[in-house]
């Protein structure tokens, strides 16, 4: 998966988690769960799709690396292609 | 033969709309069944029967708004005979406020769209307006965070009706969700604040052997099974209260009636405003894996809009914790008619004292909130020791 695809994925499931955040003005470099106030449950729940979805196991030793959109879709990707 | 009535879903609620019955007459039930779906300013709530048997006769309509304690259906009894006729005046519609000079019109609702261009609407009510080939879009939504319910596609209805006369057509315009929720919490609220002599208390437990079991146990896991504090927490606390049966139950009629079972509340807050609190059955008896996966059940359900009466009618405690996004400690208010709650702050790294040295320790401040009619602060404050005695030891939860 491309770095696009990946971006497309990690937004429509963090969508899917805060369905009423405006993504479009969602700033990448920001923590996304402070700005769209995700609770942990929330959070595990995006970790369990993306998981799902793109194949990464995620462990949570590098749930720091998903705190902003732009340093989620490297990790994501990066971890994707080892796989 | 037993009626199955509409139930109270918390000490505030005073009447629900019924908007589907999901069973019909002549259907067998067993007990714990759900079987028809009611509207309350908490949401869409699945209502349960405790009788066992067959459903002689529904005698409330899809639609209907009652009171409390209104017979929603009849349920025969298993070895009783089919009645031959309808023992009960049909319900009473609760008599619709006054209605207002103007009519209010149908406007298009921008708030209410999903990222995907969707309506949030609660799935009676998408069915009754695709049944009669209505625009979700086009409807004022009146649920949390604007969803549109069951009473708004029926209101839509009835306004753009061609046939409708004016009296009709002016429906009076509902609270929205939102402030029929905040009007419920501050019912419930004032209530115990008004009835209730609160006693507070506090106490630091130091988790850090908790945070380190858990992140061993989820190291070599798949997301889907991973545990959080939460868990950890809402079991110490089940745990704990098996000790403490004075925290446990509900004052009702000047007396305490102590529960023998331990179902505890667990406040969730909604996106975009507002909480409820509902149970978890048997807390205390359920393992760690299960409890985790009730709890995120329950907290996706809720945020969808959609729970179990039983769920919402008998927690006999409540724990307000505050994630890890929190304040330090939160002085909790009782929901009667608990006796009983527990906070739990945001845990945070802190100075420790351990063997005369100071340390960091991953720290958790615990507090509770009691009713003094029922019990006193020193049994309050070996409560709070015992659930960070546990909190201490994650292995025997």
């Amino acid at each position: 998966m491309n770095r696009d695809e990946v971006k497309a994925a990690l937004l429509q499931e963090i969508g899917n988690i805060a369905p009423e955040a405006d993504l479009s003005k969602l700033d990448p470099a920001a923590d996304f769960r402070e700005e769209l106030d995700i609770d942990s449950i929330g959070f595990l729940n995006l970790v369990i799709a993306l998981a799902e979805r793109l194949k990464v196991p995620i462990p949570e030793k590098d749930y720091g690396r998903l705190r902003t959109v732009d340093s989620a879709i490297g990790y994501l990707a990066a971890e994707g292609q080892r796989t | 033969m037993g009626l199955f009535r509409m139930p109270s879903l918390g000490a505030d609620m005073e009447a629900g709309t019924l908007v589907e019955w999901l069973k019909k007459a002549g259907d067998k039930v067993a007990s714990g069944d759900t079987i028809a779906v009611v509207e309350t300013q908490k949401g869409a709530i699945e209502i349960e029967t405790f009788e066992a048997g067959v459903i002689e006769r529904l005698m409330t309509e899809v639609g209907q708004t009652v009171p409390v304690g209104t017979p929603l259906a009849m349920i025969r009894v298993q070895g009783e005979k089919a009645l031959p006729e309808p023992q009960l005046a049909p319900a009473r519609a609760v008599p619709a406020p006054a209605a207002p000079s103007a009519p209010a019109p149908v406007r298009p609702v921008a708030v209410t769209r999903l990222a995907a261009g969707e309506i949030k609407a609660s799935p009676a009510a998408r069915k009754f307006a695709a049944e009669h080939g209505l625009d979700l879009a086009g409807i004022d939504g009146t649920g949390p965070e604007g969803a549109v319910l069951f009473v708004d596609v029926e209101a839509a209805l009835r306004r753009g009706a061609p046939a409708a006369g004016a009296a009709a057509a002016a429906e009076p315009k509902k609270p929205s969700g939102l402030e029929g929720m905040r009007a419920a919490i501050a019912a419930a609220m004032a209530r115990s604040k008004r009835e209730i002599p609160h006693y507070y208390l506090g106490h630091a437990a130091d988790i850090t052997a908790s945070l380190e079991w858990l992140a061993a146990r989820n190291a070599d896991r798949p997301p889907a099974d991973r545990l959080l504090y939460g868990a950890l927490l809402l079991k110490a606390v089940a745990t704990a209260l098996g000790q403490f049966p004075e925290f446990n139950g509900f004052y009702r009629d000047g007396r305490f009636e102590p529960s023998k079972s331990i179902h505890v509340g667990m406040a969730v807050a909604l996106r975009g405003g507002g909480l409820v609190a509902p149970a978890i059955h048997d807390t205390d008896r359920l393992p760690l894996d299960r409890l985790m996966g009730q709890m995120r059940d329950l907290a996706n359900r809720v945020r969808a809009g959609r729970f179990r009466s039983s769920e919402m009618a008998d927690p006999t405690v409540t724990l307000t914790s505050l994630g890890e996004r929190g304040a330090d400690w939160v002085m909790p208010v009782i929901y009667p008619p608990q006796v009983a709650i527990l906070g739990a702050g945001t845990p945070t790294a802190e100075p420790w004292v351990v063997e005369g040295r100071v340390v960091a320790r991953q720290v958790c401040h615990l507090t509770l909130g009691a009713d003094h009619r029922v019990s006193d602060g020193h049994r309050g404050a070996l409560l709070l020791r015992a659930i960070a005695d546990l909190l201490r030891s994650p292995e025997q939860l």
